[in-house]
């Protein structure tokens, strides 16, 4: 299952700048405590953890709670210290896993 | 009743004392509330414990920015911002988000280097009332701030049905 993303991080930044990272991911989030048609709950079914490794090395990581919006959207900070790739890896319920990485060119 | 959990008690005693005090007004609460799903002041508090441990927490330093008044409960935009330079000896550990009256009183925990430069998160959250949410800080020299803010929800979310 891929599901799709949205990545925000800047193409080209000077050494040593603080750079905001943008990232959003298509999931349901659902929390396991709503009542479907047939009066059953729903069972969860969120993302669980966030991790960000900038050229391999974890620079940040979230743990959801099913309190996280659909579609989580998260912002955070890293600091420019070398041309590479960020990498963003979301796990979850039911072995939900995507992956997305974006390229970063450091001056 | 309103400012229980939020100025919560720097001491264990402060703590213990507030907690039963809250119990004992939501016990009065939840015969008239009709879901009994909903987590407690006292809840978060024990959830606040569970990361903090039995060192003391401090006011200040961290900033929750949140619309006080919003319309829609299933994406409420929430920030948080820790003062700290983000250097190898003093940096912010880690963020965590707490609640008091969704399912759950845990929302977010979030992890930072000295490498994040700034320590900052914005994500986007659900709440299912009107209520206070805290956030709780850790710094690399093991010091816990907080800070906390009320929020005013007219469309609940989380515990919403599809019928």
């Amino acid at each position: 299952m891929t599901a799709r993303t949205l990545i925000n991080v800047p193409a080209k930044a000077k050494r040593g700048e603080i750079i905001e990272i943008k990232t959003l991911i298509a999931h349901p989030m659902e929390t396991g405590f709503r009542v479907g048609l047939n009066g059953a709950l729903i069972a969860r079914d969120i993302i669980t953890t966030f991790v960000c490794r900038y050229n391999g090395e974890e620079i940040f990581r979230a743990d959801f709670s099913p309190a996280i919006a659909a579609n989580p959207f998260l912002t955070f900070f890293t600091v420019a210290t070398a041309t590479g790739t960020i990498e963003f890896q979301w796990t979850g319920d039911d072995g939900f896993s995507a992956t997305e990485s974006a390229p970063i060119t450091v001056e | 009743m309103m400012n229980d959990g939020a100025k919560f008690g720097s001491t264990r005693r402060e703590l213990l004392t507030t907690a039963a005090g809250l119990a004992g007004g939501f016990a009065l609460a939840s015969v008239v509330a009709t879901r009994s799903s909903h987590a407690t002041p006292a809840a978060m508090a024990e959830a606040i414990r569970k990361v903090v441990g039995e060192a003391p927490i401090r006011a200040g330093k961290v900033k929750i920015d949140v619309p006080p008044l919003v319309e829609n409960g299933n994406t409420v935009p929430v920030t948080i911002t820790v003062e700290s330079p983000m250097t190898a000896s003093d940096h912010v550990k880690s963020i965590h988000l707490f609640n008091q009256k969704n399912p759950q009183p845990n929302v977010i925990g979030a992890h930072f280097g000295p490498r994040a430069g700034k320590a900052a998160l914005s994500t986007r959250i659900k709440l299912a009332d009107a209520q206070t949410i805290v956030a709780v800080a850790q710094l690399s020299d093991g010091s816990f701030w907080s800070d906390e803010a009320d929020v005013i929800v007219t469309i609940a979310a989380c515990i919403e049905d599809l019928q």
